[in-house]
This record gives structure tokens, sequence and C-alpha cells, in this order.
């Protein structure tokens, strides 16, 4: 039986300028990765947000089966709980290689040993970013900087990865490898939790998905269902029944 | 003028300059880490030294007090934030921190004043006492601030300036104080004669910015500080504390000004308010740095340092209009080559 | 009515303090005085979100440069007064020009500085006196009157007070007043109605630095005595402490504030030095901790609190009809935006590449893409916030791309914003107001002195009109932070077209609106449409526009995908996999 890893339960946000969460519940299990779909300003990342503690949130957060409702975010991220943010969040100014030890920040203050060998995992799974250790992070690539905020954000050795959008801005070719690294972190015992717009990508390497339409949970399934499901096939993976959503 | 003015003009300024580039580091750290632009920091210039001298008299500096206080302000506080935030059970842990030191060095001090020690252990005592105070007035005055505009956090500023500078008169009295040298030594280097303390000015500072360059370059803490001014939230997510960064940064803030303080004690006259308008210098040091860049900063201190000390020589009644009205230009100059437009909070 | 006792009950209070012993009546002018400095002060702080330290230096300089004038020179102190005001709005605007088009921390800083220097020049300048000052100025005459009585000192301070109070309040409702109260937002939404956010910002510097330098003025004269102790630095932190702890929102908070410190001070400075046994400004400590205090725990100082207490002011009634001039627009089909070629590089990385598309009069065309395609970039480089790097936008006849927004603006191009810019605490009414920036044309001084009052009026109908026109006239006078996501994004709607646009731009109006309010707008825009209206809408949501516009631009990667109508567009094979993406 697998493990209970995140507990969202009737999440709400509502916080001038952000859009909207209402009531929104989900859950991640352990070693699994869990898509959230939907269209643009649905409140998808609004609901990581939440998660992380960056916005105030009313509802239940429960990760590791300890609520997150007084915890700090530097707190979630030293008990494993990791968020890539859509706008990557980088220092620009400091090196690659500055970049990624300062995600492990909460370890080394811990007097973690393990540092380095996690540093040599993170290049041999990103090797592009070994190349360019000493380059400033803001000189990188889009694909590349992509890449380094999933890599600084690995350094933490995070229990639960949550990715906001990680193949924005890309090109198809760029998107195909971060989605490849993604699904290849599986193995090493991350969970994920993922938001996409493309939806036929999220759903072919997640496990389970839901639909995040206007700040509320729509649908939800194993990601082989909702990939075959009728509705989510013509809003998300076609563009067959444009007209059945707005009656003019 | 002749050659020989110039080079006693020039040390001056040298040494002075030493002192604002300093000052300069450290406002735009905080700066930087906390959004505070800390006017404040020129007293604990006059602290430092006014706190020597005090310990150099065997009288238990008027600070010891300060520092007790804003410890127990400080206590509750944490105590108040702890109990509603739900989270008491960390309270004795929090207090601890918050307490013990403070309480320890007013323990140290009462202990070693009436002992006369040596200047060096009586420098280390002064450091003790005022270093401290930086990262206390943070969470008495700052923390709660925390998600203000940088205008509010001035005026916070200002407003800890005013606390500082009436406790210094109430400590330490109207009178001025120089404190003893740490070396009388003179060297003579052809035409110029070197005082053994503006060589102590220059060696320490120089050790002291290299640290700080090493710190902030080789150590993880030290990257992690420039991480939180480059990009906050950045920070926050990778578990950098926003508090803790400021702690930090306030406590090299008092570091900074307390050994300013103790090293140009000997040089100049100070009284319970010159630490304000020698940090405001720093200031103006740090302002041609566009308050971001360190090397730009310690460069418009070296400036700083100059045009006083050669004003001083050719106007002296206007040395500090001069040293002021060059941010004007400055200004112009940052204003002109500025790109940058739209400013949102 | 509450409100209408309480300006009775101060103005009775004012009148009759002269009747107490002479030392209520020195602490009644120092009051109307500072209270002079503390109204501009809340006008640059509280109101435009700017600060400054030297309005002690400004006071100085009112001061000083009268006494010299009268004493060296025996001029009429009214005719120095008309130097010293030159002369401030000189400094002011030197200091301002500088320091404004920076970040919002560099006024202050310079402001420091200056307050600093001048103080340390009114202390060595040997024509000023140095620290014993000048004494023996000329006093006031007036109507061939020697204003040497206090009394009538107090009440002509006390008048000029008055006056500022009643001029500041005008100012503020007025077409410059509203622009300047959007300004602690950030400048670009009043630049995208046509004002220029650096002159705002200059006007309300120079305005406070006025205000400083005639209490100055007066103080020199009512003292007849000036010396450089009273225009130091300390002194100017403590005019930002007193609309601190009354209030920086309200010019009344600049009045309250003035009082407590004021009173505060003389008694501290009584009391401090007895307790302590030693003599010295003691009191600020107090002021100090007072002020941490306030901004910890209650940042709207001690008027936000009598604000909460009083009644809601009722709302003024709003005319029927505006006949404000409309612009005619184009027949239908004229083209009307033409994007040639259009280029913008962020340093090596290339946002938009090569664009061209074009919109005609009467025509809604919609500019979609997969996030991150450029469209924002696109939308800004037509509003004029971003320059371009290479190419040509133009609108009617003008070449549009190189112009700042408000030269954009006069030309009848009018937007919204994706992140909604009303101001909360504004009724939705003014903030629809501000869209007619353009349409009339009183400048500070009819606003000051209230002759803006009817063509203000008509603006006031038409901003009634447009919120009709969307359906939000019940919400008219509430707070507009106070409405839903969605209608606030219908009140940007209402305040671009309170513009009377050639061409409306929208920048993602459905992002963040749940199914019904986006039902909802379709509808209103639809309507809109019927009516003439052009409009470019850069969105997201393909399902919202497809049954909206005539013609849909698909961007991806910062360039073209395709263009062409609806049906087309959403059977176009590469327009599927860009929405979709593959792998």
């Amino acid at each position: 039986m697998s493990e209970r890893l995140l507990t969202v339960n009737d999440l709400n946000v509502r916080y001038g300028k952000v859009e909207a969460l209402y009531g929104a519940s989900l859950s991640v299990d352990r070693g699994t990765i869990v898509s959230v779909i939907g269209p643009n300003g649905a409140g998808k990342s609004t609901l990581l947000n939440a998660v992380m503690g960056v916005l105030p949130s009313r509802g239940i957060i429960e990760f590791c089966g300890n609520n997150m409702g007084n915890v700090s975010i530097e707190r979630r991220v030293a008990q494993g709980l990791c968020l890539v943010p859509e706008t990557r969040e980088l220092f620009s100014q400091m090196s690659v290689e500055d970049n990624l030890e300062l995600g492990a920040f909460t370890r080394y203050r811990r007097g973690d040993k393990g540092i380095r060998a996690t540093l040599d995992s993170v290049f041999k799974l990103f090797p592009r970013l070994e190349q360019r250790r000493s380059q400033m992070a803001g000189s990188l690539s889009g694909g590349e900087r992509q890449m380094l905020a999933l890599g600084r954000a690995l350094m933490c050795q995070p229990t639960l990865l949550m990715l906001d959008e990680p193949s924005l801005g890309l090109a198809p070719l760029i998107v195909k490898e971060i989605l490849n690294n993604i699904s290849s972190l599986r193995s090493t015992g991350v969970s994920i939790l993922l938001i996409e717009q493309n939806a036929r990508a999220a759903l072919q390497i997640s496990d389970y998905g839901y639909v995040l339409e206007n700040g509320e949970i729509a649908l939800e399934g194993p990601s082989r269902e909702l990939a075959n499901n009728p509705r989510v096939i013509e809003s998300y993976l076609g563009i067959g029944g444009v007209e059945a959503k707005i009656e003019c | 003028m002749d050659f020989q003015t110039l080079l006693i003009l020039a040390q001056d300024a040298v040494t002075n300059s030493a002192i604002y580039a300093l000052l300069a580091l450290s406002l735009i750290l905080v700066f930087g880490v906390t959004r505070v632009i800390f006017v404040a920091q020129g007293e604990f210039v006059s602290y430092g030294a006014l706190t020597l001298a005090s310990l150099q008299m065997g009288v238990m500096p008027g600070t010891v007090w300060l520092l007790l206080m804003l410890a127990g302000i400080a206590a509750v506080m944490e105590t108040f934030r702890l109990l509603t935030s739900g989270a008491g059970q960390e309270l004795p842990r929090s207090l601890a921190t918050v307490l013990v030191p403070p309480l320890v060095i007013a323990g140290l001090v009462k202990v070693c004043t009436p002992l006369h020690l040596p200047l060096g252990w009586q420098v280390l005592l002064t450091m003790l006492i005022v270093m401290p105070m930086g990262p206390l007035l943070y969470r008495v005055a700052f923390r709660p601030l925390a998600d203000a505009t940088v205008l509010v956090l001035l005026i916070a500023a200002v407003a800890v300036h005013f606390v500082l500078v009436g406790l210094g008169l109430l400590f330490f009295g109207a009178e001025g104080v120089r404190t003893p040298p740490f070396s009388d030594a003179q060297f003579q280097f052809g035409f110029l004669s070197v005082s053994g303390q503006s060589l102590w000015v220059y060696v320490a500072s120089s050790v002291f910015i290299a640290l700080l360059a090493w710190f902030f370059n080789k150590t993880l803490y030290g990257k992690a500080l420039r991480a939180v001014a480059f990009n906050r939230n950045g920070a926050r997510l990778v578990g950098i504390s926003p508090h803790l960064a400021g702690t930090f940064s306030f406590a090299l803030a008092s570091a900074i000004g307390c050994l300013s303080g103790v090293l140009i004690g000997p040089v100049t006259t100070l009284y319970y308010d010159s630490g304000f308008l020698i940090g405001l210098k720093g200031f103006v040091g740090a302002i041609v740095g566009g308050m971001a860049s360190y090397p730009l900063a310690a460069f418009g201190a070296l400036i700083v340092g100059f045009s006083e000390s050669f004003s001083s020589f050719w106007l002296s009644g206007y040395k500090d209009v001069v040293v002021f009205t060059m941010i004007i230009p400055v200004l112009l100059w940052r204003s002109l080559s500025t790109v940058h437009y739209e400013e949102e909070e | 009515m509450i409100r209408r006792f309480g300006y009775m009950l101060f103005l009775l209070l004012l009148l009759i303090i002269p009747m107490f012993p002479s030392f209520y009546l020195t602490m009644g002018s120092y009051i109307g005085l500072y209270s002079i400095v503390a109204i501009g002060l809340v006008l640059l702080t509280g109101v435009a979100g700017l600060t400054s330290f030297g309005q002690a230096a400004f006071m100085g300089l009112g001061a000083y440069t009268s006494a010299v004038l009268t004493t060296h020179l025996a001029w009429s102190p009214w005719l120095a007064l008309f130097v010293a005001i030159a002369l401030t709005v000189t400094v002011a605007f030197i200091l301002g020009a500088i320091t404004l088009r920076m970040g919002g921390h560099y006024l202050p800083l310079a402001t420091i500085a200056w307050g600093i220097s001048l103080y340390f020049l009114f202390g060595t300048i040997p024509i000023l006196g140095g620290s014993n000052g000048i004494s023996d100025i000329q006093a006031l005459r007036l109507f061939g009157m020697e204003l040497t009585d206090e009394k009538i000192f107090y009440y002509l301070i006390w008048g000029v007070c008055l006056v500022a109070l009643w001029i500041s309040t005008n100012l503020l409702d007025s077409r410059e007043g509203r622009a300047i109260r959007a300004l602690k937002g950030g400048v670009s939404m009043v630049e995208a109605f046509g004002a220029s956010g650096l002159r705002l910002k200059n006007v309300v510097f120079i305005y406070s630095a006025v205000l400083a330098c005639l209490a100055g003025w007066l103080y020199a004269h009512m003292q007849r005595f000036v010396n450089p102790s009273p225009f130091g630095l300390n002194q100017g932190i403590e005019f930002l402490f007193m609309i601190t702890i009354g209030g920086a929102f309200s010019f009344w908070g600049a009045i309250t504030g003035a009082t407590v410190i004021t009173l505060l001070k003389t008694v501290l400075q009584g009391i401090l030095p007895k307790l302590i046994s030693q003599s010295g400004n003691f009191e600020i400590i107090v002021f100090g901790i007072m002020i941490v205090v306030v901004l910890q725990w209650m940042r709207g100082g001690i008027w936000a609190f009598v604000e909460r207490l009083l009644p809601q002011k009722a709302a003024r009634p709003v005319a029927r009809s505006s006949d404000l001039d409309m612009r005619i627009q184009p027949m239908k089909g004229t083209p009307l935006l033409k994007v040639t070629d259009v280029t913008k590089a962020y340093g090596g990385l290339i946002a938009v590449k090569g664009m061209n598309f074009d919109i005609s009069s009467g025509e809604i065309v919609g500019l979609i893409g997969p996030n991150g395609a450029g469209k924002s970039t696109m939308f800004n480089l037509i509003s004029g916030e971003v320059p371009h790097t290479a190419g040509d936008i133009t609108f009617g006849n003008h070449i549009i791309s190189g112009l700042r927004p408000p030269r954009i603006a006069k030309l009848g191009l009018s937007r919204t914003f994706q992140h909604v810019r009303l101001i909360p605490g504004m009724s939705t009414i003014e903030n629809v107001m501000i869209g007619a920036y353009l349409r009339t044309h009183d400048g500070i001084f009819s606003a000051g002195l209230s002759l803006n009052r009817a063509s203000d009026e008509r603006v006031r109908a038409e901003a009634a009109r447009q919120l009709r026109r969307v359906g939000l006239e019940g919400s008219m006078f509430d707070p507009a932070g106070s409405l839903s996501l969605g209608n606030q994004r219908v009140v940007e709607i209402a305040r671009a077209l309170c513009a009377d646009p050639l061409l409306l731009l929208l920048d993602e109006p459905a992002a963040g609106l749940r199914h019904l309010e986006k039902k909802e707008l379709a509808n209103l825009l639809s309507d809109l449409r019927k009516e003439g209206l052009s409009v470019l809408i850069v969105e997201h949501d393909m399902d919202f526009l497809m049954n909206l516009v005539d013609r849909f631009v698909v961007m991806e990667f910062g360039e073209k995908l395709a263009e062409g109508l609806p049906q087309e567009i959403r059977s176009n094979p590469a327009v599927l996999e860009a929405y979709l993406g593959g792998v």
C-alpha cells in the first residue's frame, strides 16, 4: 500500500491579485507523479504557492502527516517540500555552482555530509550544468535555467517536488528533454506534483491527474483514464468542443 | 600647498576613507538583505568609542543597560509571537537565544570593568557589548515590519536613530572622548610620517574587508546573505529564512560600526552624536555605489574621504557642506545613466 | 452631521485659544506653522508615496531668504516671500528632477544630504550671522498695520493653514489629484491615461516644499529672529514623525500629528531633564519609540482611528448627462493599427521577432498563443510601455513605436492591465474618472482654487455613464478594492472606455475569472462591439474568444504562427500543435 505524502483538503485562497482557489482538495502518494492540468488562470500556480506557504490560505495542508498550517516556508523546505516556481527565481548574479550549493542550504545547516554527493548526482543528471558550473546563472539559456532550477531543488533532497510549468517558454526539443528528466526522477524516489498547460505531456508522464478549472477541481483520476476522458479530450487534448463552453 | 601638507591631507583622507568604506559596505549589505536604509548605523560608531572610553575609566558603560533592555523587550515580543502563533513549545529555546548571551555579557562586563584590563581585552569587551545590539534592534524594531515598504522601514530606521542618540546622551553625557591610541609609534617613510594608529586603521580595516570578501564569496552563509539580497523569493524557496539573514546582516552592521568607532576613537574626538554624521558619510559612499555594488561603494568612500580632507584645508568651514552636496552630482550622474524607470513595491 | 459638528468645534477651538494665557497662544501658533508643513508632507508621503527629510530645510530657506532681504536690503517681506518661493521652487525642482527618476528611496536620501548641507551653510556663511543668526527682522505689514500682536499673527498663521488645507483638499479632488493618488501603485497606470508620472511627482514635491517655505517665512516674521537650529535635520525628521503619528493618509492627520508632537515635546522637555537630572533633548527617545510602536501596531496613525469612528461621507449626486467632447470614430474598416516587422530583444533573448499584423476600425482582434509566446511583450510594445528594438507600429497616421505611453494615449489608444491596477481605497467612480485624464485640461492652480468644478462634474457624469454601460452603476460609490476580481476587471474596462478611445487594448481580461464571470465579460465585450468599438484582446484562453473576435493572430516563440478567421484557426494544425504541445 502506498503511503500518503501530501493531503490538501478544502483549500481556499482569496488574496488580492492572485487567481482564487475555491475548496480544492488533492493528495499525492509517495513515489508517484501527480499532475494538475487546466486552463490559464484556473488557479494552478495559486495552488502550489499556497501549499508552499508563499500565499496565505484557508484549509488543511498535511505533509508527511504534519499539519503545515503555521509552518514557515523555510521549515517546509527543511522538511523536504520544494517548489520550482514558474518564474524559476534563480540567483542570476551568482554562479551555477553557487546556485546549486544554496539549494542545499537547509541540509548544510543541519550538518548534512552528503551535499557533495548530491551535487555530483545533479551534474550527472544535467551534464550541461557541470560544463557551465562557474558561469553566472543569468547568462544561461532558457532550457539551462530550467535545468538549474530543477537541480537546485534536487539539492535539498526533496521528498515532494512541486514543479510549476517546467515547459514554459521552451522549444519543443528542450521540453522533451526536461520532461524526460522529470520522468526519470521517479526512480530516485522523489514524488512530484506537476503543473502543466501542456496537458498531453503531463498526463503522459504522471500517474494520477487533476483538472483544475476556475479555481475548483473539476475532474480527477488516473492519468491514463483522464487522457481518454471525452471531456478532457475536448477541452485540453483537442479543440473539438469549443462552442460548448461559451454560450453567447 | 606644499608637498608635505598634501601628504598629510592624503594620509588623513585614507584613514577616514577606510572607515567610510567599512560603513558603506555594511549599509549596502543591510539594505540589500532587509531593505532597511539603516541611518542609525553611525550610532554604533559612537557607542563603540564611548563604551571603550567608559571601560578605560573603569565605569560600567550605559550601553550594557541598553543591551539588557533590548534583550528584555525582544524576549517579551518573542513570547507574544510564539504564543499567538501556537508554537509555544519553541519558547524556551527562543528565549534562551535572546536572553542568555546578553546576560552573560553583562555579567562579564560587571566583573571585568574594575580590573583595568589591557586595551586589547577592553576592545574585545566593547565588541561583545555593542555587537549583539544589531540583531536585537532588528528583532525589536524591524522584523515586525518585514513586509513594509522601503519608506516605512526608513522612517523606522530614523526613529531608531533618534532613540539611540537620545540614549547615547543619557548614558555618556554631552562630553566628547578620545580613547588612547593602540600604538604610540611614529613611522617615518621619507617625507611622510605615519602614526601607528593610522597604520592600525589601515591594517584593521583592510583585514576586515578581506574577511568580509572571503565570507561572502567562500562560505555558504555568506552566499546565502548575498542570495537574499539578489532575490528574496528565491532565497526563501531554498530555505533561507529572511529573519535569519536579517539578524546576520544587522550583526555585521553593529560589528562594523563598533569596530570603526574603536579604530577612530583615538584619532578624532567623538561625542554621543558624532556617529550619525560619520555614518551618513559612509552613506554618501554607498550611494555612489548605487546602494548595490561593494567595490563602487568603497571607491565612493575614497572620494568622500579625499574631498572631506582637502576641503577642510581650503574651505575649512564648509567641509561637511562639500561632502553632503557632493551626492547631488553623483545622483544626477546615476539618474542619467540609469535606464530603470518603473519602481514597484 | 457629526463631521460638520466636528468642523465647527475645531474652528471654535481655534477662535477661542487666544483668550487663554499667552503660553497656549504660542503653542497654537507653532502648531499652526507645523501643520502647514505637515499638510504638504502628507500629500508627498501619505498620498504620493514619496518622502522628504528636508522640509525643515525648505522652511529655513523661506525664513533666511526673507530675513536677509528684509534686514540687509530692507526689502518688503512680501517681496521677499516671492523670492523665497522662487528659490524653493528652483531647489525642489532640481532635487526632484535628479532623484525622482530613480528608486523611491533616493529622494529621502538626497533630502537628508541637502538638509544637512543647508544647515551647515546657515551656520557658516557670514552674512547669515553664523550660529547667532539674524535678529531684528522686519514685522509684516498688512493694510498699513504692523503685525506685531501675537494674537493677530496667530490668526494669520491659522488663516494660511486653513487655506493650505482647503487648496490641498481641492487638489486631491481633481484630475491631477486623482492621478497623484495613483502614483503609489507605480506610474504605468497613470501614464497609460496620458499623465506624466515624473511630472506629477515633481509637482507634489515642489508643492510640499513651497508650503514649508511659506511656514518658514511666517516663522521668521513671527519670531523676528532666525538662527540655524530650528531648521536642522532633526526638525525635518520630526515633521515626518508628526504625520506618521497623526496619520499620513489624511490632512487632518497632519494637524493631529503637529498638535500631538508639539504638545508632547513641550511637556517632555519640562519633565524629562528633571527626571533624569541632566539637560538635553531626551524627548527624542520617546518620539523614536512612539514611532516604532505606531508603525508596528497602527500604521494609519491616530487619524485612522478617528476616521473609523466617523460616519461615511455622503456621496455627491452625479449629473445625468455628460457633454464632454467625443472623438469621431473612423469609418468601419478604416486601417487603424499596423504592426510592421516589429522585434523586441532583451539582451540576447528575442521576445518578439518580426511581427506583422493590423487592425481595422470596428474590428475585434484576438492575439493568442501559449504562455511565454511573447503576447504580453507585443501588447506592451503597442502600448509603449516597452521600447521596441526594430520595426514600426503605426496608429492612424502616426508612428507610435518609440513614443512613451502618455503620447500614445493622447492619440486614442486605451488599455487595461492584466494585474488589475485600481486604487483600492478610492471609489469606483473616481477610479474610472482617471480614464478621462486627457479629456479635460484643468491644471494644478485651477484645481487648488476649485475653479475646475464644472468640468470635473462633466467627467464624473461621463464616468457614471461608462459604469452604466458596463453594468456596474450600483457599485459606483463603493471603494474599488471591495469589488470582486471579475468586477474589478470590468471597472478597468470602464476606465479605459472613459478615455474615449479609438482602439481598446485588453490584456488577458479573463485570467483568473470564474466560469460565469467569463461569460458575463464575453457578453459585455460583444455588446461593446455592437457599438462599433475596435478592440485588441491578448488572451491565452482561446475558447473565451472563439465566438467573440472577428479575427485571430496566433503567436508562438515570439513569432506570428497563424492569422485568420476563428474557424480557420480552430482547424489550423500548427495552432493545435502549439496549444497542445507534443511529446
